[in-house]
């Protein structure tokens, strides 16, 4: 589709900018700020330079959050991907009562604010008062305690994630299937396809697009968590389950260390303005290169 | 065979997805002393105490009131900016457009974390802070992007032949919007409406950052629940679950057109 040349268009978007620079660039601009000096109270304040870039980028606990964070996002992929396309299959194809029931109930927790999504799974896990959380301790017999040990609070955080966002996937890959025109499945009939050549030749380039799009919205959200595992865990035992955001406001409100947070705090954003330059080529793409 | 099996996997889904929340609303039907006593698969002896609490109580029930006042101011202002600047873009190359595409949605992936303590001082230093159109405001950052996005998928859907001819047959550009436009696009207003009202009630870090009395949200306002004696995880729980209820209610009427706004307006 041709646009036409006009700048004017630029009036039209003027109010979108300034609230979104109003947010966005001058607390930016803070951060800077507070990054590059050592604060003491308003009226002391040092300039220090790189200090404390060269100190939070040599730090071993934002390095250890990273690579939480990469390995909590690559998990969140690799499980919800697979079981939101699964789901998606599973779900009728014609419109109904039972489609309106199964759309309704499935984005459901999409729908629930974070930390009470938290709460539901504090409640959930517990093992004196948790449905699930009394079931494995009492009926599978194994000692379930996700505040005190690492990985069962890792496997507890995956649970509720995988709980949450896979609706998301399968919303999404749902859509990408009632795309696809019925004559595209008599062709298959007539041609003895199986299921899986199917889903392989005809669902899956189809789906294409819209997951792709699941794919880069569950990295990045993913990748900015923090409430959830916070009411659920607190980021312990220890640090086992410290993602970056919910160290970052360690930093910044509890330690109240506002020089070393504002250095993270650009790092972080630089991390995440190189992914969204990636996710941004790839969406832009997907938009023009399969219009229907 | 085939379909029954299907069938039945989906369902097995169902009950898992809805078993936390079950089990949620099983809590908030209870006592806090019942809860703790013993294991109960239903409330045996249920009881609406707790949210007979919460409605009676202006300190909880003003949380919800607060949420619902910013995420509807939010929403407003979303839209309003909004629409304007995704016709632009779906219409117009303009100098920059790419860049500020780029650019707005960096902020949809911006972190709030990073985003926290500048907030605080900003709309302290301003005089907003505990109100609602301090959070309204904040939300924005995250949803305008959004809110463009979503409407300019769908904008691009609607061909240009539609514009052109009402030109010809004399409409001005915002008679035209209002009247001919807006109307053709109204599952995506409605989607985009949903999305900013969903993306504000559903955050909790800025709502919790820019309030201190007279604008909590209910999400902080239920952090009140522990007490000397503990948590108290009925009220707790039918906190939780009135939460849901108003995206409940909304997310029927966008059932069919959901998956479209997460997939940006291009399914």
């Amino acid at each position: 589709m041709l646009k036409t040349m006009d700048n004017r268009a630029w009036i039209l978007v003027l109010p979108v900018v300034l609230l979104v620079a109003y947010n966005s660039i001058i607390p930016l601009m803070t951060v800077v700020n507070y990054s590059v000096q050592d604060i003491f109270d308003p009226a002391h304040r040092i300039f220090v330079g790189t200090e404390w870039y060269r100190q939070m980028l040599h730090n071993s606990r934002l390095q250890d959050a990273l690579w939480r964070q990469f390995v909590f996002s690559g998990l969140v992929l690799l499980i919800e991907i697979p079981l939101g396309v699964a789901i998606a299959l599973t779900m009728p194809r014609k419109s109904g009562f039972g489609t309106s029931l199964t759309l309704v109930l499935i984005a459901l927790p999409l729908l629930i604010p974070w930390n009470v999504i938290g709460t539901i799974w504090v409640i959930f896990l517990r093992p004196d008062i948790g449905l699930l959380g009394h079931f494995i301790n009492q009926t599978l017999g194994i000692h379930f305690d996700y505040p005190t040990v690492p990985i069962q609070a890792w496997i507890s955080v995956m649970m509720m994630e995988v709980w949450h966002w896979t609706p998301l996937v399968a919303l999404l890959a749902y859509a990408g299937l009632r795309s696809i025109p019925d004559a595209y499945y008599q062709a298959a009939r007539i041609d003895g396809a199986s299921k899986w050549a199917v889903f392989l030749y005809i669902q899956l380039p189809k789906m294409r697009g819209v997951l792709m799009i699941a794919v880069l919205l569950r990295f990045m959200d993913s990748f900015l968590i923090y409430t959830e595992p916070f009411v659920l865990t607190g980021g312990g035992p220890g640090n086992s389950t410290t993602f970056l955001s919910i160290y970052l406001v360690k930093i910044a409100t509890g330690e109240f260390d506002l020089g070393r947070a504002g250095a993270f705090s650009i790092i972080y954003f630089l991390i995440i303005l190189a992914f969204s330059y990636v996710f941004y080529q790839v969406l832009t793409r997907a938009g023009t290169g399969e219009q229907r | 065979m085939r379909i029954q099996m299907r069938t039945l996997g989906l369902i097995v889904y169902l009950i898992v997805l809805m078993l936390p929340i079950y089990w949620m609303l099983n809590m908030s039907l209870r006592e806090n002393t019942d809860i703790m006593s013993r294991l109960a698969l239903f409330p045996h002896d249920p009881t609406f105490q707790n949210y007979v609490k919460i409605f009676t109580d202006p300190g909880w029930y003003m949380g919800y009131v607060n949420s619902i006042s910013y995420v509807t101011m939010n929403t407003v202002i979303c839209l309003v900016a909004a629409l304007p600047a995704a016709y632009a873009f779906s219409r117009f190359r303009f100098i920059g457009d790419k860049h500020l595409f780029f650019w707005l949605l960096t902020n949809r992936m911006a972190p709030p974390a990073v985003f926290l303590v500048p907030f605080f001082q900003l709309y302290t230093t301003i005089g907003m802070l505990d109100t609602y159109t301090a959070v309204a405001l904040a939300h924005t950052l995250f949803n305008l992007p959004l809110a463009v996005w979503i409407l300019e998928g769908f904008m691009s859907g609607v061909p240009r032949q539609i514009d052109e001819t009402a030109f010809i047959d004399g409409y001005s550009l915002p008679r035209f919007f209002v009247t001919v436009f807006i109307p053709l696009i109204r599952a995506g207003v409605g989607v985009t409406a949903f999305f900013c009202f969903m993306f504000s009630w559903v955050e909790l870090l800025f709502a919790r950052t820019l309030t201190v009395t007279q604008a909590k949200p209910i999400a902080v306002v239920m952090t009140r629940t522990v007490s000397a004696s503990g948590l108290d995880w009925g009220l707790l729980a039918a906190a939780g679950m009135l939460t849901i209820v108003p995206g409940a209610l909304v997310i029927y009427f966008v059932r069919n057109y959901i998956a479209k706004g997460f997939a940006l307006g291009r399914v």
